[in-house]
């Protein structure tokens, strides 16, 4: 394979010695042919285009729907590695719940000192219709991805946490989906821990999540904005593999104090709604007004614990950059421990010397919205022309609470299947948590995103990125 | 069930079948092109009419009823909401909203019929590419109808469906009949002259029921033979009889299915009814034309009913 020292390769320690986990797959690979496997790669993408798994670029023609690039070489996890992970995860994930509580409640963190007032007051994502509303069961996020880097054998760093509505679980399971038809005999040879019990996870979590007073089954729907979305793969593929109605806002009302949907033999009340539409849209009466995708005065039956909001509005705070410079903090308020996953170190442009530092660092630095997603209006330093620094430079100082830096990672590699043999591309990690009251269940592995093109090291996919099929090896 | 995704299962259904009757109509214009040398403009004004896209026909070409404007027009014109382009494109839509109440097969098998369409029809069709893009579109909803037939539960899901289809169904064969009824009826001159013979059999093609009806009648072809085997035969899986009899079992299965009975029941039976009542003596005596209207508009009536009933809006 060809190589480049300067990064750490997940598959090879050094050109053609594979690392431990990867041992059979090296074995298996070497001894297939590469047009073979270049068809398969082919055939590939036929299923996923078959199948529909595609997704709407926001700013493309309407209606240009893309598929996502399959890479068929899995990204592999050792069972140490994962416990480590796991761990790690569910300490952070508990923290962001307590401190999302904290922060609706009685506020401690702030009186601490800990937090500073106006960084949670005035962030845009701060729901104040929010203050004093205990969800039901006192979960306010039920489903929550961390974003992982890797940089060396034990260094792992959260990038980010995606508290509001992770998207990119579908895409997990069709890529084991087509790993199974194209590989099955990989299967044999490795014991792969399974994720195909997820969607049935997902419902089970949403279900324990109902209103107290619900009594029998509980009913669950999605809700989705629409065929227009750029995640509507998602939302129907997770209605239909847990078996429940896929609403859109005009679906939906009032019904005596209950929100119901509207079916072939009348209205049916929802007990737990997955909502996929942002909190800005939600309901035209308590937000947005000018929101279609919504139902007026969900919030305010919500207020009553009359349903389940799955996420609950108002957790995107926690997938603000500025706020994820404090998680290390965070994580030892509520926790009472060091936390176990490392975020990567984070200048706050908000403050002064670390504004004039990025400034003058920048041709090095990774500079991000503290809003942003998507990998949207982001500076990658390093891979910027001296106009583009210079552009961006000025934006910082016109509006420095609107950004943080962070150095540039040398993400670890895996390599990727290309018309030359296995190449090393940059990968990141999104393993998908669910949290009920009866606790947090991570899904061993995740969604491995790869930069395709050489040197790239972002990942999204509506920046050109692809995916992996996450492979955790059986203890 | 939603009602939202009922009606996206009805309009699924509609919108496949007119892909497969506007595609039908064309192929009949072709066959009656190919077997007639004096074919002309009004052969295929009344294509266009069948397809029941003549004011957008218009519009867009004014009286140029040529056959290569026309088939493009039915084929592949986006300005034609009933083009097989449009109607594929519109039960893929359809088909993405109710993905949920879809088994894998008949979902894939929708979206390969219009990434497959889509394609075909992408440029201009030749004139002698046209047999095999005719030939393309017949079997890619063939499969469809294979999927949903081998796959789906019998139940409310299935049961929009198939009224969706054999509303729009009864819809089209009612319209041939209409834009022909003139040459089914006894009393015009020159019945038995070869003109006769290939307008009845543009009639049968448009149903693709030429063969069927020599199965049963043999080489008799003659108007009331015709009119009888298009409306009252029961066999025929395109006759108004035929149609009506099935809209009504289904919506009946959701009446069981729900313990429920609305307006649109009564009015299905009403149709059944009505034509199991007649004789196409009976009809030829009260007027083709009068009793070839009244289906129509109680089919679309129904159409209404039913989406009322079912909340497929509100």
């Amino acid at each position: 394979m060809q190589s480049d020292s300067n990064f750490f390769d997940e598959m090879y320690q050094d050109t053609d010695a594979p690392r431990a986990p990867y041992q059979r797959y090296h074995d298996w690979i070497t001894a297939e042919d590469a047009a073979g496997l270049r068809r398969k790669s082919s055939e590939a993408e036929t299923f996923f285009r078959r199948t529909g798994i595609t997704f709407n670029v926001y700013g493309d023609d309407e209606a240009a729907e893309r598929l996502i690039p399959f890479d068929m070489v899995p990204r592999i996890i050792s069972p140490h590695e994962w416990t480590r992970l796991a761990k790690g995860i569910e300490q952070r994930v508990r923290a962001i719940n307590a401190f999302l509580h904290d922060i609706y409640h009685r506020q401690e963190i702030l009186r601490a000192g800990r937090i500073p007032v106006e960084l949670v007051a005035q962030n845009e994502a701060f729901l104040p219709k929010m203050i004093g509303v205990s969800p039901p069961g006192g979960v306010y996020t039920h489903i929550v991805g961390v974003d992982l880097v890797r940089t060396g054998a034990d260094e792992f760093f959260v990038l980010e946490d995606n508290a509001r509505t992770p998207s990119g679980v579908s895409y997990m399971l069709e890529n084991r989906e087509t790993m199974l038809q194209m590989f099955p005999e990989l299967f044999s040879l490795n014991k792969v821990v399974s994720v195909s019990n997820y969607p049935q996870d997902l419902r089970r979590s949403l279900a324990a999540s109902a209103p107290s007073d619900c009594d029998g089954e509980p009913v669950v729907a999605v809700l989705t904005p629409g065929i227009h979305n750029s995640a509507y793969f998602e939302h129907s593929f997770l209605a239909d593999q847990m078996g429940v109605e896929l609403a859109e806002g005009h679906d939906l009302r009032i019904v005596d104090g209950r929100i119901a949907m509207r079916t072939t033999r009348g209205y049916t009340p929802i007990d737990v709604l997955y909502r996929r539409v942002d909190d800005d849209f939600l309901d035209p009466l308590n937000f947005n007004p000018e929101s279609m995708l919504g139902v007026p005065g969900i919030m305010d039956v919500y207020r009553a614990g009359k349903i389940t909001l799955a996420n609950a509005p108002g957790t995107g705070i926690c997938d603000d950059k500025a706020i994820y410079s404090y998680m290390p903090d965070i994580v030892e308020f509520y926790t009472g421990e060091k936390a176990l996953l490392n975020n990567v170190p984070t200048w706050r442009c908000s403050e002064p010397e670390s504004l004039a530092y990025v400034r003058e660092h920048l041709s090095e630095l990774v500079v991000k919205e503290v809003h942003g997603s998507g990998g949207y209006g982001m500076l990658v330093g390093p891979a910027a022309s001296k106009k583009e620094l210079a552009a961006f430079s000025a934006k910082l100082a016109s509006n420095p609470s609107n950004y943080i830096a962070q150095p540039t990672l040398a993400l670890s590699t895996v390599p990727i299947l290309t018309r030359q043999g296995l190449a090393p591309r940059h990968v990141d990690l999104r393993p998908f948590v669910l949290v009920s009251p009866q606790g947090i269940r991570i899904t061993p592995g995740g969604l491995t995103r790869v930069a395709l093109k050489k040197g790239s090291l972002v990942v999204n996919s509506s920046q050109g990125g692809g995916t992996k099929d996450t492979w955790v090896l059986e203890a | 069930m939603l009602g939202k995704t009922a009606g996206g299962l009805f309009w699924m259904f509609r919108r496949l079948e007119r892909t497969e009757n506007t595609a039908r109509l064309v192929d009949a214009g072709v066959r009656i092109a190919l077997t007639r040398s004096s074919a002309g403009p009004d052969d295929w004004k009344s294509i266009v009419t069948a397809a029941g896209v003549g004011d957008a026909f218009e519009t867009r070409h004014g009286q140029q009823y040529e056959a290569s404007t026309v088939v493009d027009f039915l084929l592949r014109d986006p300005a034609n909401p009933s083009s097989v382009r449009s109607s594929i494109e519109m039960a893929r839509t359809n088909a993405r909203l109710v993905r949920t109440a879809l088994t894998r097969e008949v979902w894939e098998a929708t979206n390969e019929c219009w990434m497959t369409l889509d394609k075909a029809l992408s440029d201009p069709v030749r004139e002698r590419d046209l047999p095999s893009i005719l030939g393309t579109i017949r079997q890619q909803s063939a499969l469809v109808r294979g999927a949903l037939h081998g796959t789906m539960l019998r139940n409310d899901i299935y049961d929009f469906a198939r009224i969706g289809t054999f509303l729009e169904r009864g819809d089209s064969t009612a319209r041939i009949l209409n834009v022909k009824y003139y040459v089914l009826l006894p009393s015009v001159s020159f019945v038995g002259s070869s003109l006769d013979n290939v307008q009845w059999e543009t009639i049968l093609r448009s149903v693709s029921a030429h063969r069927a009806y020599r199965w049963l009648n043999g080489a008799d072809f003659n108007p009331k033979g015709i009119a009888d085997f298009l409306i009252l035969d029961r066999r025929m899986p395109r006759s108004l009889a035929f149609c009506a009899a099935k809209i009504a079992d289904n919506l009946g299965y959701l009446a069981d299915d729900y313990g429920l009975r609305h307006p649109c029941h009564d009015m299905a039976e009403a149709m059944r009814n009505c034509l199991r009542g007649h004789t196409i003596d009976s009809i030829m005596e009260d007027g083709l034309h009068e009793f070839i209207e009244t289906f129509i508009r109680d089919n679309n009536a129904l159409g209404s009913e039913v989406e009322r009933n079912y909340r497929f809006n509100g």
